[in-house]
């Protein structure tokens, strides 16, 4: 038990110094001196709830997918059956309760329409299921309903894109560092560091963005559009601001089929009306885009058409004069401010699925300041009552244990930084049950070894006895401790994991350093010193 | 050189004579907990049961308008606030649950802190937030669910190893000290009605972490014992491995409490509850280790043919000693 070889001995050391060296550049950031660049810089990143920062979790509304994908499908059905040879004629189309529905006026034609639309679905997930149900009721009515497999892999989809959009806006608000991740099926994390006020992010985030012109059904009364009721082919669209409404409605009428999707935009800034100079966002198509909107208004000169946003109106202008160059100014009631909001939302391309805040958590970077001084100040008092404490108990031995104890602190922050991981105010707490259980094995050891010397075993016999007896209990406790941190880092979620993190790493470098280092330098001190007599 | 010796060698304590009516008192006390929890509830916070929770601090004023913050956040219409100071009087938080019936709008908890704080800015220039959590009803149930699973698991992970380890009888033991260790610390949130929130299950699994080691402790010392004095009647033999433990069990102990006394008078006050609650878990954790897991095994009727005896060459030494 007592005998460690040279080649051993440099070989803990080394550990240990790697370890050790991994911390330094860590500890020298607290100083707020900068590292040097040429040096290899292992970090051990503070958590946002000691650095300061936002965490945003978001989630994509299902809900949106599914309209949209229905949506999608009536137009296809309704092309695919104009189509047919011959004809089928199909009425009493209703996309309404998340299902689409149709019935087939000729009863014979049902089996013809349904070899039609089958193509139109693909299998989704692996169990074979596809990604629309399509039922036969009373003989001629098809309902089509989008399966939750169906959706799900829309979601999906919809997500990888929406990650790169909110990449971009993130990036467009120049904020630094921030951590993008995609979490599940349908949630991305974002994580901003030192930011003050996290509004203009989270306004950025929760902006869809889908921008659409759409002619005004100038047939609607204001009392049809004010109880709801839409002409045959239009539907009614609410302000965004009440205070644009015309006539007192706070929405318009406006034809569903025939306007331009803003999808084809390559351009978006914030400028100002050159005769209001009100705050306007300036558009520029691509070329087909441009095409398309110089037909749309060169076929509607005088009449109004709305914008559309995220299913709100922003304006609804007259059609002048046909607008041929390609680019076109969005009005509103902006702020110099929402109007860039806007333009960067624009710019970075719509979010192909609705994004909703569902979990928020922003530390001020005062706070968070003020938490890592207090921790750290707490920590050097705690230490250092410790070690008067122990060594005060155990003499020499409590040295030992104490210099244990220092190595230990430093390599568990050491093979953080050399594994990038984050430290939060959950890890610190790991790192106290560690320097606990790291106390406890010394204090174990050490009752051992008195015991041994009281009945009698001389002082060499004594340490070898304390430390093999010792360390079964040792032993046991910190596989317990394992299994505990690794049940925690598998099943906890955030806080949990970064307790259980600290506490696995910790449990590793504290029976190195309790037990092994300690038992290095007893063993070479009583080879040293022959002592007769322990004071213990 | 005199060291310091806080417990002198060789004492004998008779601990476990008083088993049964500390047993009783234990088993009280964890019905009581039990039903407070029931009858009063736990002050879930917002991450269990949604809603936000915002940290404002007042840089002019040397103490947070609370009446006047209480009627501003209150006309915003999502129902009353609870206000509580913070470390100092003009540091407050202010708590929020999710309205009833608002499972699916997922984007509420974010709103109301959002207007909550649009509200505080305008009206006090001077106020400072200093953080903002907002948890929809969605992802706090996931996190409860979550926070439960873990602690569940890993207690009943802790105990298969012992059992394992050890015997079965001494698995039932560690599992009846954590689960009351657990229910007393839970009966007091309830019965204080202190903030029961995710960092408290962390602090929950801490003092599962220190009343393990000191059950792991004593019951490595009963094993041994039980190897080395075969025919000694068991509550005797308790009595001497907790004895002999004692040390041990008051310093270690003890080093634990300069640690975190000093976190709670030095440390951060976002962690003050956190380290309170393992503070009063090491009392918890000692006592139970004593008085819970070891009585326990008198009567799943462990005795010294669990163990095989494994002699060593120091023991055969002794024994012979001994018999001569």
């Amino acid at each position: 038990m007592l005998d460690f070889p040279r080649w051993k001995q440099v070989w803990y050391w080394a550990l240990t110094l790697l370890c050790v060296a991994a911390a330094v550049p860590s500890l020298y950031s607290i100083g707020s001196a900068p590292w040097p660049d040429f040096l290899p810089k292992p970090m051990v990143n503070l958590g946002l709830d000691l650095a300061g920062g936002s965490h945003i979790l978001l989630e994509a509304d299902p809900s949106q997918v599914s309209r949209q994908r229905i949506e999608n499908m009536e137009e296809s059905v309704r092309s695919r059956v104009r189509q047919a040879e011959p004809a089928i004629r199909i009425g009493d189309i209703s996309s309404r309760d998340g299902r689409l529905s149709f019935m087939v006026e000729n009863p014979a034609q049902v089996d013809m329409t349904r070899e039609l639309i089958l193509p139109l679905t693909t299998g989704a997930g692996l169990t074979g299921q596809r990604d629309w149900d399509i039922k036969v009721e009373d003989g001629s009515r098809f309902v089509l309903t989008p399966t939750k497999a169906g959706i799900d892999l829309a979601v999906g989809q919809a997500m990888e894109t929406a990650t790169e959009v909110v990449r971009k806006r993130i990036d467009a608000l120049g904020t630094r560092e921030p951590t993008i991740i995609r979490q599940g099926n349908d949630r991305i994390v974002v994580q901003v560091p030192g930011l003050k006020d996290p509004a203009a992010l989270k306004s950025l985030l929760g902006q869809t963005a889908k921008l659409e012109f759409k002619l005004v059904d100038t047939t609607a009364s204001p009392t049809d559009i004010a109880q709801g009721i839409a002409p045959p082919g239009s539907e009614i669209v609410p302000y965004a601001n009440a205070q644009d409404a015309r006539g007192g409605v706070a929405a318009i009428a406006v034809k569903r089929l025939g306007g331009i999707k803003g999808d084809t935009l390559t351009d978006a800034r914030q400028s100002n009306e050159s005769q209001t100079n009100q705050p306007v966002v300036s558009i520029t198509f691509d070329q087909q885009g441009g095409a398309k909107f110089a037909k749309l208004t060169t076929e509607n000169v005088n009449k109004p058409f709305a914008i559309i946003l995220d299913g709100k109106v922003l304006s609804a202008p007259n059609i002048n004069e046909p607008i041929l160059g390609g680019s076109a100014q969005i009005s509103g009631s902006f702020t110099v401010e929402t109007a860039n909001q806007l333009a960067i939302s624009l710019r970075s391309g719509a979010l192909p699925v609705d994004l909703k805040v569902i979990e928020e958590r922003t530390v001020g970077p005062d706070l968070g300041a003020d938490s890592i001084q207090k921790g750290l100040v707490a920590m050097l008092v705690g230490t250092l009552a410790l070690a008067a404490f122990i060594i005060a108990t155990y003499g020499r031995f409590g040295v030992y244990a104490c210099l244990a104890l220092i190595i230990n602190m430093l390599m568990i922050l050491g093979v953080m930084a050399i594994a990038n991981t984050t430290l939060t105010l959950p890890g610190i707490a790991g790192f106290v049950l560690t320097i606990g259980a790291a106390v406890d094995a010394n204090v174990l050891i050490n009752e051992r070894i008195r015991e041994e010397r009281a009945r009698g075993r001389r002082v060499v016999q004594s340490v070898e006895m304390g430390y093999k007896e010792a360390s079964r209990a040792i032993f046991d406790a910190n596989i317990t401790n394992v299994i505990a941190a690794v049940l925690m880092f598998l099943f906890g979620s955030g806080p949990i994991r970064g307790f259980a993190i600290v506490l696995m790493i910790g449990i590793v470098t504290s029976v190195f350093t309790a037990v092994t280092m300690t038992r290095m330098w007893a063993a070479n001190w009583l080879r040293r010193a022959r002592p007769t007599d322990l004071v213990l | 050189m005199k060291l310091l010796k806080l417990i002198p060698d060789n004492t004998n304590i008779h601990f476990l004579k008083w088993r049964v009516p500390f047993y009783t008192v234990s088993l009280l006390l964890m019905a009581a907990s039990i039903a407070l929890v029931a009858v009063k509830g736990l002050n879930l916070g917002v991450d269990f049961v949604g809603g936000q929770m915002i940290r404002v601090t007042f840089e002019q004023t040397p103490a947070a308008p609370v009446a006047e913050l209480r009627e501003q956040v209150g006309a915003l219409g999502f129902g009353e606030p609870t206000i509580q100071e913070f470390g100092k009087p003009n540091e407050i938080s202010i708590r929020m649950k999710l309205p009833e019936g608002s499972e699916d709008k997922p984007e509420l908890a974010e709103q109301m802190a959002r207007k909550i704080t649009t509200a505080i800015r305008a009206a006090h220039p001077d106020a400072r937030i200093d953080g903002v959590d907002s948890v929809s009803g969605k992802v706090s149930s996931e996190l409860f669910t979550t926070g439960m699973l873990a602690l569940g698991l890993a207690m009943l992970g802790i105990s298969i190893y012992i059992w394992v380890r050890f015997e079965w009888q001494f698995g039932v033991g560690a599992l009846f000290a954590l689960i009351h260790d657990v229910t007393l610390t839970i009966g007091l949130f309830a019965l204080t009605q202190m903030e029961f929130d995710l960092n408290i299950v962390a602090a929950v699994l801490t003092l599962i972490g220190y009343s393990l080691n000191d059950n792991i402790v004593v019951y490595d010392r009963v094993r041994e014992n039980l190897k080395k004095y075969r025919r000694m009647p068991m509550p005797e033999l308790l009595d001497l491995s907790v004895n002999e433990t004692l040390s041990r069990t008051v310093v270690t102990s003890l080093s634990l409490l300069i640690t975190l006394v000093s976190l709670l008078l030095f440390g951060p006050d976002v962690i003050f509850g956190f380290t309170a609650a393992i503070t009063l878990g090491i009392f918890v954790g000692t006592y139970s280790s004593i008085y819970m897991a070891t009585p326990i095994l008198i009567w799943l009727k462990v005795n010294a043919g669990s163990f095989v005896p494994t002699e060593t060459e120091i023991d055969r030494q002794e024994r012979l000693a001994r018999e001569r």
